[in-house]
């Protein structure tokens, strides 16, 4: 009886056919059309051919260069994220809210400021550059420090709202039963903040996998040293070797669509510990 | 005075020795400036650096205004479309069921994990010189790789999810107890969206918009794809800042970028206020 009345009350609302289909038209012909012509113009290859293009040396070099970046990139933000996520919920400092709202200056900010900002700034002559006794700008330490500043507002923005949720009386009943401050962090805390914390890694990961705008500038985009993938797909395309940019892009495709799986799977772990407190 | 010393304790028992709260604090605090405030503060230095009537010749120069010009209109197009995909998407997903949903959320989702340079490629794959509509295109004497319409198409494809990404879980949250008493009342479908749901959802699109509007404008990869980097014709501002800082220009390109920045702390400005305005909404309705 309930679940009758449900079916009708849900079909009471108009409109499912004109937006559902409008959706999927647009979904259609903007993302999935343009997106299936790497796969169409891909097979155009000999897998061979294909094979032989995305193992390169030079192409396997950008694999280990990107990889080795994104991955650095995305361990600093997830440590310094939950710190600054958890100085911002349980601390009080001059300037706090000024600085909340500055983090997501890196979703805000064109990628090519970013880069040019950077680069200058970082440089051996540069403000910050030159009390740096090592070479930043055209090595990979640089290429990091981009991706450090794309993804930075990712795990702050994940962990923050679940350090707000958290019931005070978990930690007080830790305290009570004697555990040390940093046992209640270890035990309690920790556990209920790192799904969250996980899916602000990987959104860093797979942004900075692909993130082309912030690095270009400061990597120097030697061939074999700070060349990153995305670079290579760029270079070629300027060569008019589309077969090469879309067989490396298919590569990069499918590990995106693996990250984003990963992504979804993580977003429901989160929901479902938010959903239990 | 029980209750004073109970509240002390669960004070001291919720929060660590001083010194590890200065130290979480000064860490936290070095970072931020290293890797935000120094950043955005040296845009602004470099701008400046040889003064006023240098800053205003370069963000003047008619390359400069074309670029701002282009820049606006790729958004004025890109952001009502994606607003409308956003607003078509998140009511059929929230307001019934079917089959697929969680596949259909997880294609929207899509354009945010593919490289920018990835979403250049495929619009050159399809429209340009050895693509799919590659023929057709030149024989009907239209353009769209290396002209304007691809700098849009690719524009759109990247900023693509924010609209909708924003809007499912207010929706979600909210419900459709609303619609569906003002349907029963024998409003029609449209009246109720527009008396009824918009109000609900302002902030919330407000808020989607001002992210997708600052993507758009702010786009540099996939455009740098699609442009072909034609001064006055196909540069966007984030086009226009590369040329002059790879011809050395440091200072006309800087003063080219803190206009952006500019814009980047109004779009950080008005994210908070429709945040703190969508807080206060679920405030009063609670």
């Amino acid at each position: 009886m309930a679940s009758v009345q449900q079916a009708r009350q849900h079909r009471s609302l108009p409109g499912f056919g004109l937006t559902l289909g409008f959706t999927l038209f647009y979904l259609s012909i903007l993302v999935l059309l343009p997106l299936s012509m790497v796969f169409v113009k891909s097979s155009g290859l000999s897998w061979g051919e294909f094979l032989g293009v995305v193992t390169e040396k030079r192409v396997m070099a950008s694999y280990r260069l990107s990889f080795g970046t994104a991955f650095t990139a995305s361990v600093i933000n997830l440590v310094f994220g939950i710190l600054i996520a958890w100085v911002f919920v349980r601390y009080h400092f001059p300037f706090r809210r000024l600085l909340d709202g500055l983090i997501d200056l890196p979703f805000a900010l064109p990628t090519a400021v970013a880069g040019i900002a950077l680069t200058t700034l970082y440089a051996e002559q540069g403000r910050l550059g030159q009390f740096i006794p090592m070479k930043i700008v055209y090595t990979p330490i640089g290429i990091t420090i981009a991706l450090v500043f794309i993804g930075l507002p990712f795990v702050v923005r994940m962990v923050q709202p679940v350090l707000q949720g958290l019931e005070k009386e978990l930690e007080e009943a830790s305290y009570m039963m004697g555990a040390s401050r940093l046992q209640t962090f270890r035990k309690i805390i920790f556990p209920e903040i790192l799904p969250a914390a996980l899916t602000g890694f990987a959104l860093t990961f797979a942004r900075a996998l692909g993130e082309y705008g912030s690095v270009v500038f400061i990597a120097g985009n030697m061939p074999m040293k700070t060349e990153i993938t995305p670079l290579i797909i760029m270079t070629k395309l300027e060569q008019y070797d589309y077969a090469g940019a879309t067989a490396i892009a298919v590569v990069m495709l499918i590990l995106s669509f693996i990250l984003l799986l990963c992504i979804n799977g993580l977003q429901w772990w989160t929901s479902r510990k938010i959903l239990e407190n | 005075m029980a209750i004073g010393t109970l509240a002390v304790q669960r004070k001291v028992s919720l929060s660590e020795p001083l010194w590890v709260r200065i130290l979480l604090i000064s860490i936290a605090l070095i970072f931020l400036v290293l890797f935000l405030f120094f950043p955005l503060l040296i845009i602004f230095t470099q701008a400046f650096d040889k003064g006023w009537a240098v800053y205003l010749a370069s963000i003047s120069d008619p390359d400069a205004l074309a670029a701002i010009r282009l820049t606006i209109l790729v958004a004025a197009i890109t952001v009502p479309l994606n607003a409308i995909f956003g607003v078509a998407a998140a009511w059929s997903i929230t307001k019934f069921r079917f089959k697929g949903k969680n596949i259909l959320i997880t294609l929207i989702d899509l354009p945010f994990a593919v490289s920018p340079v990835i979403a250049g490629l495929v619009f050159v794959l399809l429209f340009g010189g050895q693509g799919l509509f590659g023929e057709w295109l030149f024989q009907n004497d239209m353009k769209i790789i290396f002209a304007v319409p691809g700098i849009i198409l690719a524009t759109m494809f990247i900023t693509f999810p924010f609209v909708a990404r924003e809007l499912i879980p207010i929706m979600q949250s909210q419900g459709s107890s609303e619609e569906e008493a003002s349907v029963l009342l024998g409003a029609s479908g449209w009246k109720t969206f527009v008396h009824v749901t918009l109000p609900n959802i302002k902030w919330g699109l407000l808020y989607g918009i001002i992210l997708c509007n600052a993507r758009a404008i702010g786009e540099f990869g996939a455009v740098s794809v699609v442009s072909g980097h034609i001064r006055g014709l196909t540069n966007t501002l984030p086009l226009h800042i590369e040329i002059l800082y790879n011809e050395y220009q440091f200072t006309a390109s800087f003063a080219v970028a803190s206009l952006m920045s500019v814009a980047a702390i109004v779009t950080l400005i008005l994210k908070n206020f429709f945040e703190w305005k969508m807080n206060n909404g679920i405030g009063e309705s609670v």
